[in-house]
This record gives structure tokens, sequence and C-alpha cells, in this order.
């Protein structure tokens, strides 16, 4: 006997929450709990009064285990309400990363032409090394550490997406 | 868990109260220790028995309810069954079962039972005594992560940090306990939390405004409904616990339904009683152990009716031939299971109570007809023909299983009987062969399967109901696992009756055994059991002990009769196996009806499932 695997799509959940302690366990585990899979998760509180925290999520699973995630969601007390962003259409996804670049000569002048064409700005430098910062799509990150590899990549940290609607809507 | 000495040395309230500023608040106002306002809270919802167990962590609640005019304390022997005790006073009575526990291994004992009553969906509020919070995370002794645990296993729990948060949080936790899909909150309380003061007019945050949950379906879809229902040829009721939890009214409204539609119904073991067993549309359970027609009923229909069930892997077999030819009308109130395991073609989030009504309101306000559906009940007539429940007779003086059961039926269908279950073969004999005509009459545990539910389940029903006949249908190997709870039932002085149809196997274990594995019985023989009746008797129980079919009238008629615990040690057939029974990874009409059917072994695909 061997164990099945189904197709899986990828999809951006925006999760609007009770800024409570316990909130993000109790997310995070039930994703663990029923076997769904985390890609990304980003959290920050976003209301004035830090009462409402707001949780971007990238998520895959086939198409009904992605309603179940969502609907698994909602019944979570402190959840107030999941927006599907891929399945509401045009979004915008953004992510940051700081890329940590080291190496002399050619290697380092051609990791900061690179850098000029993604638009990624240095926020740290020596003599031996850069740390870039680049806002865009996870793609565009994606495309751009592969590229530092080749250039002497040394360290990635990735924020994780956020996402939102576009157009007048929340 | 018993108080232990270091307990007294950590719990000096003096010791944490200079590092927590609300403990050191002005006095102007009247101010209440946080055990007196939990107490308070707790009577403001009308709580009047509490299941628990006392320890360290909770003895200034312990001490609030010292003598307490209005709440009665009920003294489990283990937190476990304080649970399921109170599980069974929610199930019996439709009030959220209360449980108060000490902290560390008094929680852990707890959690099976929380997790019994998150996967029946039964209300229950469980109090936890949690080491002072100066004290969290310091692998106190008997700290444990009470939240942390109990998190995937409550509807919601909460870490009091405040005795000024206790009267909200109480009142949010019963809010969400009862309403919508109800289910067991956990409230953790520190002991420094119980011991400080808080005044007790303290504002009130705006409680219960973010759980919100459905109540009435729209009418656009319930319009739907009733025409799919009225437009069917072989229509079915599949109804579930939904309707139990949705009070008695949403029982007496289904059997208004079922005769204006003339459908057939069947349900799930959680919903025994909903209809009326003896009713005439009435197809028995379906599912692993459910009757022929009933199975046969969601195979063949063309429009099945699910009204607060949950498709559960026990009820639809194996999916991919799962009513083939049927529509599916959904109605649940947690959204979450619509479309979790098979897909509704017309999904209605509402409670199913309410729904019920509309769906009369609406059939009626159409004036449709009550179809005759001539040739649908032929067919049914057909599979009930076949007389699934029909059993070998035992040899000699032997005790058949189903017939104790039948035979318990029979003795006590005229008066108020409430009966409760362990797990395993007893179970669905009880299930199969009990007539159940009202609802809440039928105490189980249905999605978590645990052993050792029925005695505790018993004693909470009991105290909800006192002048109910409550017997616990039980196994000898499932009735050990919460034998200590004979103790409480003699203190409180609860006629509760254990039933056990003793077989001398944990039976389901070795029926699986018997199918699955060339009848190797590894480790399924009940060895070295106890003398029964000795053992009631050392617990000033009544014991009886029935070994011969001729005298099986007469033991029950001693049980029913004794004013006082009775436990009965029915010797049955050993080897009787619980059929029909439709094996892991088949379809509803690969039912086994005869033991003579099995092989003895299976592939593997069929033995990974449970």
């Amino acid at each position: 006997m061997h164990i099945k695997e189904e197709l899986a799509e990828r999809h951006v959940l925006a999760i609007t929450v009770d800024n409570e302690s316990g909130t993000l366990a109790r997310i995070a585990g039930m994703f663990t709990a029923r076997g769904y899979n985390i890609d990304s998760l980003t959290v920050a509180d976003v209301s004035e009064d830090h009462a409402v925290s707001r949780i971007t999520i990238v998520t895959n699973g086939p198409p009904h285990v992605i309603d179940q995630i969502k609907a698994q969601l909602d019944r979570l007390i402190p959840v107030h309400k999941v927006v599907d962003l891929t399945e509401e259409g045009a979004h915008v996804e953004r992510e940051l990363a700081l890329v940590k670049v080291a190496g002399k000569g050619d290697a380092r002048i051609e990791a900061m032409r690179l850098a000029e064409v993604f638009r990624a700005k240095v926020v740290d430098t020596t003599t031996g090394s850069f740390i870039f910062e680049l806002t865009g799509t996870p793609d565009k990150i994606d495309g751009f550490i592969a590229l530092m590899r080749e250039v002497g990549l040394v360290e990635v940290g990735r924020t994780g997406i956020v996402g939102m609607i576009r157009g007048a809507k929340a | 868990m018993a108080l232990c000495l270091w307990g007294l040395l950590f719990d000096d309230k003096g010791a944490y109260a200079p590092a927590i500023p609300w403990l050191t608040g002005s006095s102007d106002v009247t101010e209440k220790s946080g055990a007196d306002i939990l107490v308070d809270a707790l009577l403001a919802q009308g709580v009047e028995v509490v299941f628990g167990y006392p320890g360290g962590a909770v003895l200034p609640i312990y001490d609030a309810l010292y003598n307490h005019p209005k709440i009665r304390h009920i003294l489990v022997r283990h937190e476990q069954a304080a649970t399921h005790a109170a599980e069974g006073y929610a199930r019996s009575t439709g009030k959220a079962g209360v449980v108060l526990v000490t902290s560390g291994p008094g929680a852990t004992n707890a959690v099976t039972g929380i997790t019994d009553a998150l996967m029946d969906s039964i209300p229950m509020i469980v109090i936890t005594g949690q080491v002072p919070t100066a004290l969290i995370g310091t692998d106190a002794f008997q700290e444990a992560d009470t939240v942390g645990i109990t998190r995937h296993c409550s509807k919601h729990n909460y870490l009091v940090k405040s005795p000024d948060q206790l009267t909200d949080i109480v009142a949010e936790a019963f809010h969400i306990a009862t309403k919508g899909r109800p289910g067991p909150v956990v409230i953790d309380i520190p002991k420094n939390v119980q011991v400080a003061t808080a005044a007790t007019d303290a504002p009130r945050a705006a409680v219960n405004r973010r759980y919100q949950p459905a109540h009435e379906a729209d009418f656009a879809v319930i319009t739907q409904a009733v025409e799919m229902m009225a437009a069917a040829k072989a229509p079915v009721f599949y109804t579930g616990g939904g309707i139990i939890n949705s009070g008695p009214q949403a029982s007496v409204d289904l059997r208004e339904l079922v005769a204006l539609t003339n459908a057939p119904i069947t349900s799930t073991l959680m919903g025994l009683g909903a209809y009326p067993a003896t009713g005439p549309n009435w197809l028995g359970m379906l599912g692993m152990h459910g009757t022929y027609e009933a199975n046969y009923a969601m195979n063949q229909a063309d429009l099945i009716i699910c009204l607060g069930a949950r498709f559960d892997d026990r009820v639809t077999g194996r999916l991919d031939a799962f009513a083939p030819n049927a529509k599916i009308i959904h109605v649940d109130i947690d959204r979450s299971s619509i479309n979790k395991i098979v897909r509704a073609d017309l999904p209605v989030v509402a409670d199913v109570g309410p729904a019920i009504k509309q769906l009369i309101q609406v059939w009626k306000s159409r004036k449709i007809k009550t179809p005759e559906l001539a040739e649908w009940w032929a067919r049914i007539k057909g599979w009930r023909a076949v007389d699934c429940l029909s059993y070998p007779a035992g040899k000699g003086s032997e005790i058949m299983p189903q017939l104790a059961v039948q035979r318990l039926y029979e003795m006590t269908k005229h008066r108020k009987t409430i009966i409760t279950t362990e797990v395993g073969q007893h179970q669905m004999w009880a299930a199969q062969h009990f007539g159940f005509d009202e609802p809440n009459r039928w105490l189980t545990s249905g999605g978590l399967g645990t052993m050792g539910y029925g005695l505790p389940a018993a004693i909470g029903a009991q105290l909800g109901d006192p002048d109910a006949l409550v017997i616990d249908i039980a196994g000898e190997a499932s009735i050990q696992m919460n034998i200590q709870e004979l103790g409480t039932a003699h203190q409180y002085r609860t006629p509760v009756k254990v039933f056990v149809l003793n077989n001398e196997y944990m039976g389901m274990v070795r029926q699986w055994q018997e199918l699955t594995y060339e009848s190797r019985y590894a480790h399924s023989y009940s060895e070295s059991l106890p003398d029964f009746v000795a053992l009631a008797e050392a617990y000033q129980w009544k014991g009886i002990r029935i070994e011969d079919v001729a005298d099986l009238d007469a033991g029950i008629q001693a049980m029913i009769d004794h004013d006082g615990p009775v436990f009965v040690d029915c010797r049955v057939a050993q080897l009787a196996n619980c059929l029909p029974m439709i094996p892991s990874g088949a379809a509803h009409t690969e039912m086994l009806l005869h033991t003579g059917e099995v092989s003895g072994t299976m592939d593997d695909e069929a033995k990974a499932l449970v």
C-alpha cells in the first residue's frame, strides 16, 4: 500500500483576529492538528486601540481542503473575518527580504549592479559585505536571491507576505 | 489531586501580591475575592451542581463553596469522571455541565472528558486551578500548561489573569459553551487570582458580541429545500445529535416534518430518540452497525436530508460509494461540518431546530400534499424483510447479549428510562436493540469512543433527574475504566444501575481481530476479572449475577425494584458478534449480516482504516 497525495493550489488568506494571548497559537495549532500547511505567516496589530490583529497566511491544498481551512478558521472564537485573497481575485502581495552578500572585487560590483536592477536598498555595508533590503512579490524576491547565490549569498531573512484586495473595498 | 504540603508553602497569597498591581488596589468600593466572584458568576448562570475534585490550586474556590446553600458539589473519585458526569448531566438536562478540578494532574485527567465533550458537542464548563501567576512557566509543583493542552480539545479556553475579568469571562464562557454548536470551555484560574480581590461592580466590557452563531436559515434556501423534498421520489432523513442539542422542541417538530413528508428516517448514534424508534417511518440507526434498511435507503436514495449530523466515517462507509444517486441537503449550525466529508448540493447553515420549523412552515404554506412514495416504501419493506438484527439463539442456558438488551428494554419501556453506555459491542447492541422514543434519554460517547464514560455519565444524569431510572449498559472491560465511581454513587445515594454484558472479552476488539487478523486475539481477553458482585457489595451497592437465561427477567426485575444502586453482572455468550456490520472501507451495500461471511483477513487498504 502507498500513500496518495492530491494536487494542491496556493491561497493567501487575510484573517482579522482579536489581539489577545493565545490567538496565534490557536490558529497555528489548528493548522497542525488538522494536517494543513502554512507556507508563510505574518501577524501584527493593526488597530489604533491594539485590539485587532491582521494575520496573512499563505497555505496550499486541494480546493476542498482550502474551503475547510477557511471554515475551521471561522469557527475559532477570536477570529472575526477570513478573506481568501486568491479567490477574491485581483490583490496585491508584498514581502520584505533582507539579503546579506559577502565578496570582493567583481562579485561585489555585480551584486551592487543587480541590486540596482531590482531596486534593492543597501541598509548596511562593510568593505566585504552588503545587506540589501528588497520588497516585492515572492517571485521577485526568489529571483533576486537566486542571482545573489552566484555572487556570494550569506544569509536571507524574509517576512512572508502581506496581501490586500485591489480597489476601494476592504 | 490531593493537596501536598508543598502547595501550602507556595500558596501564601502575600508572597505574590506586591508583584502584581491589581492585588494592591484601593478598597473604597465593595471588593470580593476572585473565588467569590466566580461563585457569584456561576449562580448568575443558574448553576446548581458542580462535579469536582479538590486540590491545592483550587482551595480558595472550594472554600467559597463550603456549605453553599445553592450550589451542590459532587465529589467524584477521579477527574475524568467529573467531566463525564458533567456530560451526562448536560446531555440529559440540556443545561451546561460544570466541572471544578485542580491544576496539573487535575487538569490533565480532565482532558479525555473535555475532548469527549468537544467531539459530541456537549455544553460543559471546566474550571481548573492554576499555580499563581508568578509561578507560571517555572515548572512549579502541579503546574501544567492547561490552556496549551486544552486549546485544541476545547471549544474555547481562558487563562484568567485578574479577578475583575472573571464575571465577563464566565458569562462569555457559558454563552460559547451553550450557543451555536455546543462544546466544552475551559477557564484556568491561577490561585492568586482566586484570592485577590476586585470591585464587584466592575464595569463590564461588551461581552458575547464576538460569538454570534447562526440561528434561522434564509427563507430562499428553505424554499429550495422544500422544492427538492417535494420532488423527491426516494427521500430519506438522516438526523444526528444536532437535533438533541437544539432542544426538545426540535424533536417534536422533526416528528411533524417526517409525518408531512412521509419520508423514511434514520439517525446517527448521537441522534437516537429524536424520532421515536416505535414511529412508522423509523429505519433504525445507520452506519457501521446500522440496520440493513437504513444503509440501503441511504445508498438508494435520490435525496438525503441531513439534519444536524456530520457524515462521520462510521456513517458513510466507503466515501466513493456513498449515496451515489442522491442530492444532499445539509443543515448544520457549524459551517465547517458542511462539505467537510461529503459535498452538499444545498448547504444550510442554521440551528436545525428553527430550520425544521421553517421547513414545516414553507411546506404547509405551499399546501404540498403528503406524498405516498409507494414504490420507495415497497423497496424499504423488502430491505426490512431481511430482519438484519436477528441473531442466533443462545445454546442451552446461554444468554445472548442482544436478548439481554431487548429484555431490559421491554421491562423498562413503560417508565422514564435513561440509558448510558460504555464503548464497544454492548454500546452497539444497546443502540440496536433498545428503542428510544424520546430525546435526552440516550447518553453515549460517540465521537471519541471513550471507555469509562457510562458510569459517571449515569451518576450525572441521575443528579439531573432524580426520578428517572438510569441504567449504564456496560461491558466488563469498559466498566473497569472508571469503576471507582461506585463510591460516588453510594455517597450521593444516586440509585443508578450498572448492567454489565460480561463476555470476558473486549468484544469489539476481539470481533475486529476475528475479521481482520484470523482470530489472533492479541490481548483482548479480559483476564483476572474481579468478582463484580463482591466488588459492588464492597462499595455498598447491591450486586446481582445472572448466568442462566431462565433467570434473566427475574434478575432485571430485582435490579429495577431495588431502591438504590445495583450492579448486575450478566454473563453472556462469549463469542457473539455485533452485526450487521459494514467493515472499514466497505460501502453501505457491502454489509456483513452473518459471521459466516467473514474470511478472517483483509487487504492493507482496509487494515489501515480505523
